[in-house]
Order: C-alpha cells, then sequence, then structure tokens
C-alpha cells in the first residue's frame, strides 16, 4: 500500500469526519473511530468515489472492518490518481 | 386563557448579525442593500439583493449537524441561539420542559438544483450523500433547529409566502393563549442565495434602480418601482406569563393581537379589504381602539400596488388616529418568508429602546401615501402598543400587536 494514498485516505477522514490523526491507526475500527452511522455510509460512498474514483458497494462494508481493510479496498478499487 | 409574553428575540439579517448591529443600523436608517453583477451575468432582471453572509458554524455545530443544514437553517440557527440566551433558556431545560417551534419558510431552492444536478452528471442518488435530503424540504429549518435545541413540543413549519413568520407567531400565540404549550420558539427565514429569488424576479417584480442600490427599497414613496429580495432569519420566543414568571425570565412584551384573512382573489394582486379584515380581526383579538396603536410597521414592499392598497387599508382604520408608520423593508429589502418575524423583531427593538426607525427614501409621497403619518425620519418616542402586518401570494394576510411589557 503506498504511503501517500494512505495519507490521502485519513486526511479526508480528519477534515471531513472531524477525528484527530492520532485517533486514526491501521487496526482500529472504522465504524467506532469514525462514529459511523448509517447517514455517515452514504457520505463515505460519496467520499470514495470524489477522491478515488470508485463506489464502495453498500454490502462491501460489511467486510471493512478497520482503516487497514479501507486501505486495501481503495489500494484495490481506487480509479483516479492520488 | 393564558396571556402571552415575549421572553427572547434574535436577528441575523442584512442590516446586522445580532441584535446590537440591528438596533443601530435601525435607529440610524442604514440600508442593506447592494448591486450584486453576478445576478445580472445569471440572468436575473435585477441584480439588487439585500446582502446576508452565509455564517461559518464550524465549532459551533458538529459536521453531522451542518451537513442537513440549507443556509436558511443556519441563518435561523444563529438568530435562535441568540434568541433563547436572551430568554435564558439552555439545551437541558429545553430537553425536560416541553417547548415547540413553529418557524415560516417556504423555500429551499439551492440544495434541490445544486443535487438533481449531481444526479443528472453521475446518474446515481447514492452520490448525493445524506445531507441533501435533509436540506431540501420546506421544514428544512424545523427538522434542523429540532433536533439541535432537543424540542419536544409542537413542531412544524408555517409555509404562507411573505406572511409566513408572521403567522408562525400567529400560531404560537393561539397555541400558547389556549393552553395548548407553555412555550414556542417562533420564527422566519429566507434564503438569500442566487436561486433562491429567479422566479420571484420572473415576474418583474424587482427595483431596477441598480446604480442606487441603497435607494431602491423605497416603501410608500411616490417613485418607488419594485422591491429588493432580501433573507436572514430572525427568532421570538413566545411563552405563557405564567412559565415566564415562574422562570424568573426577563418579559420584554406581550403579543395581545392576531389577526388573519385570506383575499379570495388574485394569486398576486392584493386587495384592500383583505387586510382590513386582518387589522379589524387583530383590534378585536387585542380589545382596542385603532387609536390606542402607537406605531405601525408596515408590510409595504416597494411595489406600485402592494403600497397602494395597505396604505388605503390603513387609512380606513386608522386615518383619525395617524399612528407613526414606516416600512423598514426600505433599509432591510424585503425578507419574505422571515419578514413577519423579523419585523416583530426590529419592532420591539424599536419599543425596547424608545425610537420609530425611518422609512428611508420616502421623498414624496402619492395620493394614498399622503394620508398616512409615514416617519421619514427616526423619531425618538417612547410607545406602547406596535401593530405588524404581513401579506403574501395567494392573499394570505396577518397581523399582529404587540404591547410594552406591564403587569
Amino acid at each position: 500500500m503506498e504511503r501517500e494514498i494512505i495519507e490521502k485516505i485519513n486526511n479526508i477522514f480528519v477534515e471531513e469526519f472531524e477525528v484527530n490523526a492520532e485517533q486514526i491507526s491501521p487496526d482500529a475500527s472504522l465504524k467506532e473511530t469514525l462514529d459511523l452511522d448509517s447517514l455517515d455510509y452514504i457520505d463515505l460512498v460519496v467520499l470514495t468515489e470524489v477522491n478515488f474514483g470508485c463506489k464502495v458497494k453498500p454490502e462491501d462494508f460489511n467486510n471493512i472492518k478497520t482503516f487497514q481493510d479501507f486501505y486495501q479496498y481503495i489500494g484495490a478499487h481506487a480509479k483516479a490518481k492520488v | 386563557m393564558n396571556r402571552v409574553v415575549i421572553t427572547g428575540i434574535g436577528i441575523y439579517s442584512c442590516i446586522g448579525k445580532n441584535l446590537i448591529e440591528v438596533k443601530n443600523s435601525l435607529y440610524t436608517g442604514r440600508s442593506g442593500i447592494v448591486m450584486l453583477p453576478e445576478r445580472k451575468a445569471f440572468g436575473y432582471q435585477s441584480g439588487l439583493t439585500g446582502m446576508v453572509e452565509r455564517p461559518n458554524l464550524k465549532g459551533l455545530l458538529d459536521r453531522r449537524a451542518r451537513m442537513m443544514m440549507p443556509e436558511q437553517a443556519e441563518f435561523a440557527y444563529l438568530a435562535t441561539r441568540e434568541a433563547l440566551d436572551m430568554a435564558g433558556l439552555d439545551n437541558d431545560y429545553l430537553e425536560h420542559e416541553e417547548t415547540g417551534l413553529l418557524y415560516g419558510n417556504d423555500s429551499s431552492a439551492k440544495p434541490v438544483i445544486e443535487g438533481i444536478d449531481i444526479v443528472r452528471e453521475k446518474k446515481d442518488t447514492m452520490l448525493l450523500g445524506s445531507g441533501y435530503v435533509f436540506q431540501t424540504m420546506n421544514s428544512a429549518v424545523n427538522m434542523n433547529l429540532a433536533t439541535i435545541f432537543k424540542i419536544h413540543g409542537v413542531n412544524f413549519t408555517v409555509s404562507a409566502a411573505c406572511a409566513s413568520g408572521s403567522h408562525a407567531i400567529g400560531v404560537g400565540y393561539v397555541f400558547i393563549k389556549n393552553g395548548m404549550q407553555e412555550r414556542i420558539i417562533c420564527g422566519g427565514a429566507q434564503e438569500v442565495n442566487i436561486y433562491s429569488m429567479s422566479y420571484f424576479d420572473s415576474i418583474a417584480a424587482f427595483s431596477q434602480r441598480e446604480n442606487e442600490p441603497t435607494k431602491a427599497s423605497r416603501p410608500f414613496d411616490r417613485d418607488r418601482e419594485g422591491l429588493v429580495p432580501s433573507g436572514g432569519a430572525a427568532t421570538v420566543v413566545l411563552e405563557s406569563l405564567t412559565s415566564a414568571q415562574k422562570r424568573g425570565a426577563n418579559i420584554l412584551g406581550e403579543v395581545i393581537g392576531y389577526g388573519f384573512s385570506s383575499n379570495g382573489s388574485h394569486i398576486s394582486n392584493p386587495t384592500v379589504e383583505g387586510p382590513l379584515r386582518s387589522l379589524k380581526k387583530a383590534l378585536t383579538d387585542a380589545n382596542l381602539k385603532p387609536g390606542a396603536i402607537d406605531y405601525i410597521n408596515a408590510h409595504a414592499t416597494s411595489t406600485k400596488a402592494g403600497d397602494t392598497s395597505e396604505a388605503k387599508a390603513i387609512d380606513a382604520l386608522f386615518g383619525e388616529s395617524r399612528p407613526y408608520v414606516s416600512s423598514t423593508k426600505s433599509m432591510t429589502g424585503h425578507e419574505c418568508w422571515m419578514a413577519g418575524s423579523s419585523e416583530i423583531v426590529y419592532s420591539m427593538l424599536m419599543m425596547q429602546n424608545n425610537f420609530i426607525a425611518p422609512n428611508i427614501n420616502f421623498e414624496n409621497a402619492d395620493e394614498d401615501s399622503a394620508k398616512l403619518n409615514i416617519a421619514t425620519e427616526t423619531i425618538d418616542k417612547e410607545f406602547e402598543i406596535f401593530l405588524s402586518n404581513s401579506f403574501g401570494f395567494g392573499g394570505t394576510n396577518s397581523t399582529l400587536i404587540v404591547r410594552k411589557w406591564r403587569e
């Protein structure tokens, strides 16, 4: 995983979900750290599409538990240059 | 029947972002009207508008709350914070003591248009995100404020075109007077973005005096030639006298009359008879003779027909007593859905500070306005009772009467 992609993803989380960068670590729970509710997942789909050119399918979130899972998903699906 | 008192007011408008700024603008007769070239480029016939800055609420509200808010809800949030602070009502109190919310609003154009643009481009509604659905509804102000301020009482939006804000206070007054609610946060909000007023501009309702923006809104003046759109939000906290006294709240005034009517005729052309019935109903409700009214804050928007019909209606009832009349729209422009609430706030500020704000730009009377006692300059004067008119498309009329607080 390119460090550049991880930094970009983390910056989006800090900016859009208003969390401190220190709260983010690869093994931390995405849902708990970002305090995601059902509406937030919709916004995460939009942010992913706008920034990485890929749309996360709602069912894919079943397998995205940690930040590391999310980095890997984006790494595998990103269409936009980071 | 409960007595209904006012314990808090708040304002965010083109003549000031808080009560102190607005009071100073009203006293000095300062206009908040500007000419925006981008409106002309967009296709407006008139680029004139009240200038209302969109606030930055980061730090005041979390991301989730901010995402749900169209600009008029942001304006309303700030006006309501100010009013609640004045009333001494915090979220803990509102969460545990049933309080209502009745806000006037009649559009949310910007998120509707921007959201549909996204769907057209992306061909996928999911890519709208979660915020638009809550921004686009007419009740956007209510649903946002009710969530933020932990409202547990009556909660709905009053949509009555340019009388929305006035009817919201009137309906709140009726709820409290009849003992159905102890406290209601009332108000009116109006978006001011470039999309919001294009339909209104299409019917050539706006002033074309673009070379003199601050002189464009000239209610009752012989040479008026159209209104100037504007916006913001105003909040008025209504409360039963019992509730206010129990809390030890500072009581600012008492709503003593609400009148209403519908013209039952043309969708946009005004009548004299409709407003006249609203005025009479308000006086009857307040159990007052016309001579008891010290000041009338007129609806007058600076249109030929509207100002004329209101002048005739006022003269028909107040021709003998001739109270001071001014339209604060001469300074603010027409704040539309918000106007009926903001003009209560403006008049309350005048009553509290012992002055009557001028109807600026009133230079020459016409046949009908000559019969009114129009305040052309600021009048330093104590007064006890004011009346405020608001009229809207479809012929909806609302009149409120407020008295300075006394036991």
